[in-house]
């Protein structure tokens, strides 16, 4: 169900998204202990959860505005802000770590000019990080839009990231 | 029962009892922070950590049951570190700025420091926040104080069911706020300052008018005059070290005088005004509904001393002396804001009569007096900068200062409150009844008024022992009470036989019930109390520090010991109340009234 709101997302309208998470609600019996899966419904559906969104969810649910912020602003999976056309997760488990991926997420943060959880300004590129992939083998691993890049060698990612654009 | 022991000693506990209420039962003192009886324990500061037999780490008393056969020791090497460890890890990201902060000697971080034997602070890193955010008139938040105990979160969102405050981000960047890009003066907040009542540090604390009144006092152009509400009188004296329940009336008014105060008067005589206008509202409501279905002609109602044009007859109606309720109200309720009292609250009232049938007494220019409340309120600091607050160009009030406020400014001057003579309010708003001392109490409001419109329709006094309503008096969340109306006044004969159902709620989450009713179409009363604060007025958000059950019911003892001490019980009987109507107001409810003494309301965002 999640992917397949997420797919129809792209093209719909700012009403169909409102119905559509309206729509979610309803199916969550807007009880307040379905919070966390709604947030997950309404990210796929907007992309990111900015306020307005929450001040609907907040009144839909009867939940104060704060606790549902409270909720989103706790778990890194959530974000406010809107997300870049693509997005580059460094792995930063203990195997990436150890073998360079600290020195992969500097270049990248120098190559984007942006920092952990901030998107470039055209829009391109969202930056993140993550603790493990479940691709030790391959460390240091780079994973932009799920395609994982493994042993990524610094001087490497600005032909990668050439492939986004 | 369960057998444990504790420190060596045999100790017997109940069911569901904590190691902590186990210990403080025996005087057995374990050092708490967060833990807030009553109210508040989440295990969170873990300065109660005790060592328990058989237990690899150790355990944090005020969460911790009590269980067969445990043995407890409160006070071993190992637990005496750990809670200096824990001290001053929370003290790392503390700015310790005691000494010029308003909590110095106040502060139950600081305290614990003591009772813990901290002598160093070893530990140095970032700080994590460092929000003032004053942006409401009634509470101001500083996130660089906070310890994250979570009360003010607890209060917020279970006992008043607001939820403006809650945490937002994780570990070290946790802050306690409204979330968003949310200030307080933006966010779905009461301003009923319950929050700060329970704070143990100085993250939350009502919004400082101390110095714009010290100003005030210190203009030679100015009259100052000041007023001070029904609560004040009951909680006042702790703030000096008195037990609670002392009532200090005489100290505090001799007190405002020393002070420099021009006019002591007292918001009793505008409760006993309130009830004449909220009473005589009431009536119209009612008689409205009876007119509508024929049941009242013109001739009739210039008999019942009513106004020509009557208010629509929207019911039940409810009580509109709290502005933390109004404002919870106009966000949570905003359909159903026709059912408030549209009575401004006494202190409100007051403002307005000094500022033009005072003025007009004594020749004094509104615009150079300056009135001041001393409010057990936080809300009141909001309700004096609505906008409607104000007649002829001139707000009614100019400054409220909470309980804690005045006795710092009583502090400051030095005053030795303790051992003051007996002062006396000024005339002609000093003289009150007992029914405006029950103002500061859950159900009070409502008791004073069955007391005057009862004997309006019946000529009858209440018929009850000591005039009390005792269904509706104590602290239980929603009371009720209802009688019928009989052998009723010939003009109100159309109420013969009517049964009046009344509700009382104190604290807002009791009165969002009572309000979903009224939504419902399924509420059966005519007339309900609300007060924003739990226990009424006498535990406010701007009262002594902390309000425990056993206070709230000292000051509630204390308030009614005044009501039966006065020799006039009754709004209506108050002298000085009539000879207002007659020289200046006309009657209850008229014209003028409306002009000076009633409002309107405001619809708010919900989330």
């Amino acid at each position: 169900m999640g992917t397949a709101i997420a797919c129809a997302s792209l093209t719909d309208t700012p009403e169909q998204r409102r119905d559509l998470l309206l729509s979610v609600i309803e199916d969550y019996d807007r009880d307040r202990s379905n919070l966390i899966q709604v947030l997950h419904m309404a990210q796929a559906i907007y992309g990111h959860l900015p306020d307005e969104v929450l001040r609907t969810i907040s009144a839909e649910m009867d939940l104060p505005f704060s606790e549902v912020s409270g909720v989103v602003s706790f778990y890194s999976y959530f974000t406010t802000k809107p997300r870049g056309r693509h997005t580059v997760q460094v792995c930063l488990g203990t195997a990436c770590y150890v073998r360079g991926g600290k020195k992969v997420l500097d270049t990248l943060k120098e190559l984007l000019g942006v920092d952990v959880g901030q998107t470039t300004p055209d829009n391109a590129f969202s930056l993140e990080v993550k603790r493990c992939i479940g691709a030790c083998g391959l460390a240091p691993a780079v994973a932009i839009d799920g395609t994982v890049y493994r042993r990524v060698a610094p001087g490497r990612l600005k032909a990668i990231l050439g492939k986004y654009e | 029962m369960i057998h444990l022991t504790v420190d060596e000693r045999a100790l017997l506990a109940e069911d569901g009892e904590t190691i902590l209420q186990v210990a403080t039962r025996n005087h057995i003192e374990i050092p708490t922070l967060c833990y807030l009886k009553d109210v508040h324990k989440t295990g969170a500061c873990r300065l109660c950590v005790v060592e328990v037999e058989g237990s690899k780490t150790l355990v944090a008393s005020c969460i911790a049951p009590a269980t067969e056969g445990m043995v407890v020791r409160t006070s071993t090497q190992r637990v005496r570190k750990a809670r200096k460890v824990l001290y001053e890890l929370m003290l790392s990201d503390h700015p310790a700025d005691c000494l010029h902060c308003e909590r110095n000697q106040s502060c139950e971080f600081q305290r614990a420091g003591e009772i813990v034997n901290v002598r160093s602070a070893r530990f140095e890193g970032r700080r994590s926040r460092a929000l003032v955010d004053d942006t409401s008139p009634s509470v101001v938040r500083d996130t660089s104080k906070c310890i994250l105990c979570r009360r003010c979160v607890t209060v917020c969102n279970e006992v008043q069911g607001v939820g403006a405050l809650n945490a937002q981000h994780r570990g070290f960047t946790t802050e306690i706020g409204p979330g968003g890009d949310l200030l307080l003066g933006s966010a779905v907040c009461a301003f009923c300052g319950q929050c700060t009542t329970v704070c143990p540090v100085d993250a939350l604390h009502e919004a400082d008018s101390t110095a714009a009144v010290w100003k005030a006092l210190a203009d030679p152009d100015k009259v100052v005059v000041v007023q001070t509400a029904p609560a004040v009188r009951a909680a006042l004296g702790e703030e000096f070290g008195l037990p609670p329940g002392t009532i200090v009336t005489g100290r505090m008014a001799e007190s405002l005088r020393r002070l420099g105060f021009d006019y002591v008067f007292d918001t009793n005589f505008t409760a006993d005004l309130t009830i004449l206008e909220e009473g005589y509202e009431l009536l119209g409501r009612i008689t409205s509904l009876f007119r509508s279905k024929g049941a009242v002609s013109d001739e009739r109602l210039a008999k019942l001393g009513l106004p020509a044009h009557l208010p629509a007859p929207v019911l039940p109606m409810v009580t509109s002396c709290s502005p933390g309720w109004i404002k919870y109200a106009e966000h949570f309720h905003a359909p159903l804001l026709d059912h408030l009292s549209t009575c401004k609250s006494p202190h409100m009232m007051l403002g307005a009569l000094t500022k033009s049938w005072f003025a007009e007494r004594t020749g004094i220019d509104p615009k150079k007096m300056f009135v001041v409340s001393v409010m057990p309120c936080t809300a009141k600091k909001f309700e004096i900068t609505r906008p409607e607050m104000e007649n002829g160009g001139v707000r009614n009030v100019d400054a409220v200062l909470t309980t804690r406020e005045l006795g710092r400014m009583v502090r400051e001057a030095g005053l030795g409150f303790p051992t003051l003579p007996e002062g006396r309010f000024d005339n002609p708003m000093g003289q009150s009844t007992g029914a405006a001392d029950v103002f500061g109490v859950t159900g009070g409001v409502m008791e004073a008024a069955l007391r005057t419109v009862y004997e309006v329709v019946t000529g009858r006094p209440l018929p009850f022992d000591r005039l009390h309503v005792a269904p509706i008096q104590g602290f239980e969340r929603i009371k009720t009470a209802a009688f019928t109306l009989s052998e009723v006044k010939p003009e109100w004969d159309f109420l013969e036989g009517v049964e009046v159902g009344v509700a009382v709620t104190s604290g807002l989450a009791g009165a969002r019930v009572l309000m979903d009713q009224i939504a419902e179409g399924k509420s059966p009363y005519l007339f309900i109390e609300v007060m924003g604060c739990p226990g009424g007025c006498i535990s406010g958000g701007g009262q002594p520090r902390l309000t425990t059950d056993e206070i709230r019911q000292k000051r509630l003892e204390a308030i009614y010991r005044e009501d039966e001490g006065k020799p006039i019980r009754k709004s209506h009987e108050n002298p000085d109340i009539l000879k207002l109507y007659s020289e200046f107001l006309g009657q209850p409810d008229g014209h003028r009234s409306h002009e000076l003494l009633h409002t309107t309301y405001t619809e708010r965002r919900r989330n």
